[in-house]
């Protein structure tokens, strides 16, 4: 019987810091954990006493990959809590930026994050040597989702323009046209890109969990919808602390959720799952072609669900760019009446679901916040996850534990920035 | 040979090594010109053998100090990247609540398990060489300053305000528009992004090593806006400084 240590200190290309610590005696599992290290950063304290225009801002400094998503959230939520409805504009301009982040983040993960360990390269940086066509195109297919980013959000970091009730400034109608141009044509470096995701081998592992994204009646939701679930149902998002019910464990400075079983799932498989039925004929071909079916149980197929949700992120922007082009842009009123009030936002971003929640006084300073975060959600099932896979591949040689383990959180994607920070694996 | 450089994180969003990561076309000339050791968010592989550290984040809690001290022994030279790590940035926002109670409004009954002290830049730990200032920062700044350390020159950051900028590229002053701006006291170099945007500078590049406040207050008086709502703006990211306080 063997002895095995893993101790992944710091786990690498992902967004944060957390570690994987195995410790098999004898062939007997004695300690298979999923470590969140990331140093706490208190945003729900601090924003406390800030005003209503400035929360956004601050908020969107929980994240540098998903700051369009938690700037977006953060707003919806301001706004439910001061009563403003939105123009049908804004809800336009918003759809596009966070279809804009999605196809960012994917592309990022999906190529640099995640392939690497397909192609048995420690990062992306040896297949500039290798294989310089295809970190070209993703660098291409990046910088495209930036640009978007760039025209409908002043910035794709830490975005300037969304604010309360509107935009600080509207995109220009030519570099609006030049985006939707070049998204028309990327065609070909989506097709490549499913041609190159259809090659790699993905891990045959399955553990059927609950899965949780938003849902909406009009589109594959995410900007807006309802709590959904494949164990129970929809509920609506003022609801979310009795679908999420957070809770500490001392092995990470992240807190965890759990739902209908001891752990969910949330981000593109999630939504995957959910909203299937939703996706234009191109993404559903997309996921034929690459074999994604739903349900689907097996966490690795996170990344592919992403890459189908890349198709759809470019065949989604030209549509509401097209919706937008045909209603013609204007400056509007953005001035809003304060009163006190709470109120709850939630946006699918690219790891999943997110929730920012807060309250406010008569004179619009926040009293009260709370945020949880996609990968604060996903925490517990990836412990589960280790916890099943771990047995399965017992008998592998060490290194390929490390690695298997390894692979199965990258796919998750996930950022630990945002839920604190989190990635290492250690076997000690 | 080429220099080996390093990228380190601490408390932070990693928004600034994004912004290195969304350099896209101008990355694979970075590549060629250096040999990348270390960089967690991006790669597996990593040495200890490196010249340039470029460090991201702030110091929230006493683990990081040696962890940022060992940083410091080898490097030849560490450059602060972003508001977080060069001037302590948002996370400095808590220093301003007793932190038990910021602990056990986020964590309740169990904030003991989660250490942290006043939050702080880099430089109130380790000497620093240079910074790249900016929330995030600017990724045309970072690759001049490759170049500049490449060339074994001093980067040039500047030393005059985002106001200069701003009426460079012909904006309209955002005090127009009835924001509070703290462009007239703000280290430049970001083109005047905010407020080209229609967005007030809310500080996140620093003090220029001058700053004329008088004018500041001046400015402000004219709009009718006091010195406390603009000592409110610099808390954003500035909140580490004395100026702030």
């Amino acid at each position: 019987m063997k002895n095995i240590n893993v101790n992944v200190d710091h786990l690498t290309r992902v967004e944060g810091h957390g570690n994987i610590v195995v410790n098999v005696k004898e062939g007997k599992i004695e300690e298979c954990k999923w470590e969140v290290v990331e140093a706490p950063r208190f945003f729900e304290a601090f924003v406390r006493g800030r005003s209503y225009l400035e929360i956004a801002h601050i908020t969107s400094r929980i994240c540098g990959i998903c700051s369009i998503g938690h700037t977006l959230c953060s707003l919806q939520a301001t706004e439910a809590a001061l009563g403003v409805k939105i123009s049908e504009q804004t809800r336009l301009l918003r759809r596009i930026l966070i279809q804009g982040e999605n196809l960012q983040s994917h592309v990022l993960h999906s190529y640099f994050l995640a392939a690497p360990d397909f192609v048995g390269a420690p990062s992306v940086f040896p297949l500039v040597q290798t294989h310089p066509e295809v970190v070209v195109r993703a660098l291409r297919m990046k910088k495209l989702a930036n640009d978007l980013c760039d025209v409908f959000g002043g910035r794709t970091v830490h975005p300037i323009t969304p604010t309360v009730n509107g935009f600080t400034k509207l995109p220009e109608i030519k570099d609006i046209k030049e985006i939707r141009r070049r998204l028309v044509a990327a065609g070909p470096d989506l097709e490549a890109t499913l041609a190159l995701f259809q090659t790699l081998k993905i891990p045959d592992f399955q553990r059927e969990t609950e899965y949780i994204s938003l849902k909406s009646k009009e589109e594959y939701a995410l900007y807006e919808g309802v709590i959904a679930s494949t164990d129970a149902g929809t509920t609506p998002v003022a609801n979310y602390r009795n679908w999420t019910n957070e809770y500490l464990v001392p092995q990470s400075t992240a807190k965890y959720t759990k739902h209908v079983r001891d752990s969910y799932m949330v981000g593109a498989l999630a939504r995957f799952n959910n909203n299937h039925d939703q996706l234009p004929a191109r993404a559903r071909k997309a996921a034929e072609e690459l074999g994604l079916k739903a349900p689907c149980y097996n966490p690795f197929l996170n990344t592919v669900a992403q890459v189908v949700e890349a198709v759809h992120a470019v065949d989604e922007s030209i549509r509401l760019i097209d919706e937008l082009l045909d209603k013609g842009l204007q400056e509007e009123d953005r001035r809003i009446l304060l009163k006190a009030g709470r109120g709850v936002g939630s946006v699918d971003v690219p790891r999943g679901i997110l929730f920012h929640d807060y309250t406010y006084d008569k004179n619009g300073i926040c009293v009260e916040a709370n945020c949880i975060i996609p990968t604060n959600q996903n925490h517990a099932n990836i412990q589960k996850d280790m916890e099943a896979l771990l047995p399965q591949v017992l008998d592998r040689p060490q290194e390929e534990i490390r690695l298997s383990l390894e692979m199965l959180v990258r796919a998750y994607d996930p950022c630990i920035s945002c839920s604190t920070h989190l990635l290492k694996v250690e076997f000690i | 040979m080429k220099p080996k450089i390093a990228f380190f994180d601490f408390a932070s969003c990693e928004g600034c090594q994004l912004q290195v990561v969304n350099l896209e076309a101008e990355m694979l000339d970075v590549i060629g010109a250096v040999d990348i050791v270390q960089f967690r968010e991006a790669m597996a592989e990593k040495s200890d053998d490196y010249a340039i550290a470029f460090v991201e984040g702030s110091i929230t809690r006493e683990k990081d100090i040696p962890r940022l001290k060992k940083i410091r022994e080898q490097a030849a030279i560490l450059v602060a990247l972003g508001a977080c790590a060069t001037i302590g940035g948002v996370n400095c926002l808590k220093n301003f609540q007793p932190l038990d109670d910021v602990r056990k409004y986020v964590y309740g009954d169990k904030s003991d398990w989660y250490e942290t002290f006043p939050a702080r830049p880099i430089n109130a730990v380790v000497p620093v060489d240079y910074s790249i200032h900016g929330c995030p920062i600017h990724k045309a700044e970072f690759v001049r300053v490759v170049k500049s350390l490449l060339l074994g020159k001093k980067p040039e950051i500047p030393t005059y305000p985002v106001c200069v900028e701003c009426k460079r590229v012909g904006n309209v002053c955002v005090f127009e528009l009835g924001l509070t701006c703290l462009g007239p006291v703000t280290r430049a170099g970001c083109g005047a992004w905010c407020p080209t945007y229609r967005d007030n500078c809310a500080g996140c590049r620093g003090l220029v090593p001058d700053p004329n406040t008088n004018a500041e207050k001046e400015v402000l008086k004219k709009y009718g806006l006091t010195v406390e709502q603009a000592i409110s703006q610099f808390r954003i990211f500035l909140g580490y400084s004395e100026v702030a306080k």
